[in-house]
């Protein structure tokens, strides 16, 4: 148990030094709260009052009924009604309408048919934010409740369209993994190099302390750093964003320890290959810019080249993305997520085994 | 006498450059050994290649009967290193710092209790014990420093420059406590770029130019010296110094408030009057005697020679 007196006594020097280092115990919770709140209220893809031109070409009892139905969500605001298609993209060439709603003539025809679009909406293409606007109406169960029966294509929307729902939900266990790697790499990185450009390595490597015993003692604190900063972002996204976590908050703390293990060993890496606490802060930012762009956090993942995929599918985040999406939002279990569990643990092994092999207790 | 360190043809190349250049040394048990040199002559090198902290291109060494750097792990235990540069922890206090160092060596409670509070008090840190080592004074940081290295009772202790930044004062307070270890039987290795120091150790080696130039106890090293060493006085210094640059067999001119210290080879005939016939013409009436040689003029000797014979010509 000698290694666990001395693996441990680094840890506790870790944990004085941190507590002595207001600006890093600043940073701890700083950059949870900030970027939550940050990202929570100023990125916004929730669009309401939208205002909305429509074209009732059946007048029947049930168009009118949709476009009430439409009309009672918070989404569309003022609702003008337009007396030819014409008119309809007047309106919105003017930007006196953002979004245009169709209803075709044959309306009743195309709901007992079932596989035509009952209706179009079109969208005003230079703000992309409207179109997650046309996702939303398209994905709401107007029809269902106007007593029909269930429709293939309910509506038909005319602009591409990203995949969104709101926006808080989306992001805040995105955000989770943005903030726990930008932490972890970081703080892991430079805690190593910072011995090392201080000279304390030198002393530490002429001491009986093991390599092992000291990077698991320098890292043990940021495991638990890590879990505490998943807690606060967990409990600032319910409190202020309300968003729940839908499936078991243990496998949710399983994955994300896996993920803290990870992007430490990231760091662990770094640290290995850089001199001073400058470089370990160039690389570490080096590593988060693509985890942060090519991950789904920000760009959807489905939309990006070839390439970027194959990148994205060695970062970290990509996969922890799919892990806390799947158990927090669609309340998945962590036995579904097995190939994103095994991918993180690879990714963990390999690190491991590279700062191991390149961290010996020598100077040269 | 034991031996503590054996090195045969130690050598270490950073790059195309040979920082130590194949040495041989043999540390006696329990003295203190002393490393002299300029900066750049190997004297940190060769200590970290003894202690395990760089690997040697060529050459063995045995330290405490551990080949290295095989069993660099073993002789940790055995070992005390103090670094050029403070290494302990700015942040932490001084009572922390070597809790923290008795706790990596593996020192059990009790032992560590009675550890702390027997180095603190040989170290006077008594009454800095809650005081963070970054707000310590040089010499306050080396006492910490040597309490460190110590706690774990090393037999063997590395001091790569320990007294570097430390007043005088100090650093004679520092050398009564290296003398107190070596009565207990610790073996000191230290090296210095201080005349005063190096004459304090039993034995010395004075590197240079990752080579050892001189070996041996200082009174030995200035009896045996391998030049002739010749004072002048009363002169008027520039003519003076302009004369003796034209004497070939002149290798070293220095000047010691208002004398004249010149090294001449050992083999050279009749250097006083030799001197006095150059000085005739514009300091008839300097006095010119031989002395004896000091630690100074045996580094001297051994540095500066070797560089004269590389470029000659440009002695003094």
């Amino acid at each position: 148990m000698m290694w666990l007196a001395r693996l441990l006594a680094v840890s506790a020097k870790e944990v004085r030094q941190l507590s002595r280092d207001r600006i890093t115990i600043g940073l701890i919770v700083g950059i949870p709260t900030i970027q939550l709140l940050l990202f929570g209220y100023a990125i916004n893809f929730d669009v309401r009052g939208v205002s909305t031109a429509v074209l009732d070409q059946a007048q029947t009892s049930l168009s009118r009924r949709l476009i009430g139905d439409l009309g009672a969500t918070q989404v569309l605001g003022e609702v003008r009604q337009a007396g030819s298609e014409r008119e309809l993209r007047l309106l919105i060439q003017q930007g006196e309408s953002n979004v245009g709603i169709v209803i075709p003539p044959d309306v009743e025809r195309r709901i007992a048919d079932g596989n035509r679009a009952v209706m179009q909406i079109l969208v005003d293409g230079s703000q992309p934010a409207l179109e997650n606007v046309a996702q939303g109406l398209g994905a709401m169960p107007l029809l269902r409740r106007a007593g029909l029966p269930p429709q293939n294509r309910p509506v038909e929307i005319l602009v591409a369209y990203n995949p969104a729902k709101r926006t808080a939900v989306q992001i805040v266990p995105a955000l989770c993994g943005v903030i726990l790697t930008m932490t972890m790499v970081i703080f892991t990185a430079s805690a190593i190099v910072r011995e090392r450009e201080r000279g304390n390595l030198e002393l530490l490597i002429t001491t009986p302390v093991s390599s092992g015993e000291l990077m698991a003692g320098k890292l043990l604190p940021y495991v638990v750093i890590g879990l505490i900063q998943t807690t606060l972002i967990l409990a600032l996204g319910y409190w202020l964003f309300d968003v729940p976590v839908a499936g078991s908050l243990i496998d949710l703390y399983i994955g994300a320890l896996l993920f803290i293990a990870a992007s430490l060993s990231l760091g662990l890496f770094i640290s290995t290959l850089a001199q001073t606490q400058f470089q370990a802060m160039q690389m570490a930012i080096v590593t988060m810019l693509p985890s942060i762009l090519m991950s789904g956090f920000m760009f959807p993942f489905e939309g990006m080249p070839k390439v970027a995929q194959a990148i994205a599918q060695v970062l970290p985040l990509t996969h922890f993305n799919e892990i806390i999406r799947g158990i927090a939002l669609r309340g998945a279990a962590l036995t579904d997520m097995r190939p994103e569990l095994a991918k993180l643990a690879l990714f963990l092994v390999v690190m491991l085994a590279f700062s191991i092999a390149r961290f010996r207790k020598r100077l040269d | 006498m034991t031996i503590a360190i054996t090195a045969r043809d130690l050598a270490r190349r950073f790059g195309a450059k040979y920082a130590v250049a194949g040495i041989d040394l043999d540390v006696p048990s329990a003295e203190i050994y002393g490393f002299l040199g300029p900066n750049g002559s190997g004297k940190s090198t060769t200590i970290r290649m003894l202690c395990g902290l760089l690997v040697p291109t060529r050459g063995t060494v045995t330290v405490l009967g551990h080949s290295m750097p095989k069993d660099a792990e073993i002789l940790r235990r055995k070992l005390g290193y103090m670094t050029q540069r403070f290494s302990l922890w700015d942040d932490l206090t001084v009572a922390e710092n070597l809790e923290f160092m008795c706790r990596v060596y593996g020192l059990d409670r009790a032992t560590r209790r009675a550890r702390l509070a027997d180095r603190m008090r040989t170290y006077d840190l008594e009454g800095l014990a809650a005081q963070r080592a970054g707000t310590l004074s040089g010499g306050q940081r080396q006492r910490l420093a040597l309490a460190a290295a110590t706690l774990h009772d090393p037999v063997l202790l590395l001091l790569d420059e320990p007294t570097s930044a430390v007043d005088p004062q100090s650093r004679r307070d520092f050398w009564e406590s290296l003398f107190a270890l070596v009565a207990r039987g610790t073996t000191i290795l230290v090296s210095t770029h201080y005349m005063d120091e190096a004459e304090r150790c039993h034995r010395l080696a004075i590197l240079d130019a990752g080579r050892i130039a001189a070996e041996g106890e200082p009174k030995q090293l200035a009896h045996d010296i391998d030049a002739t060493v010749i004072e002048i006085g009363d002169v008027d210094f520039i003519p003076a110094r302009r004369a003796l640059a034209t004497l070939p067999e002149v290798r070293s001119v220095a000047q010691l408030g208002n004398r004249l210290r010149v090294l001449m080879p050992r083999d050279a005939r009749e250097p006083v009057e030799r001197l006095r016939a150059a000085l005739a013409a514009d300091n008839a009436g300097a006095s010119v005697e031989r002395v004896g040689a000091s630690l100074e003029d045996v580094f001297v000797a051994a540095t500066r020679l070797r560089a004269e014979q590389a470029a000659p010509g440009r002695a003094a």
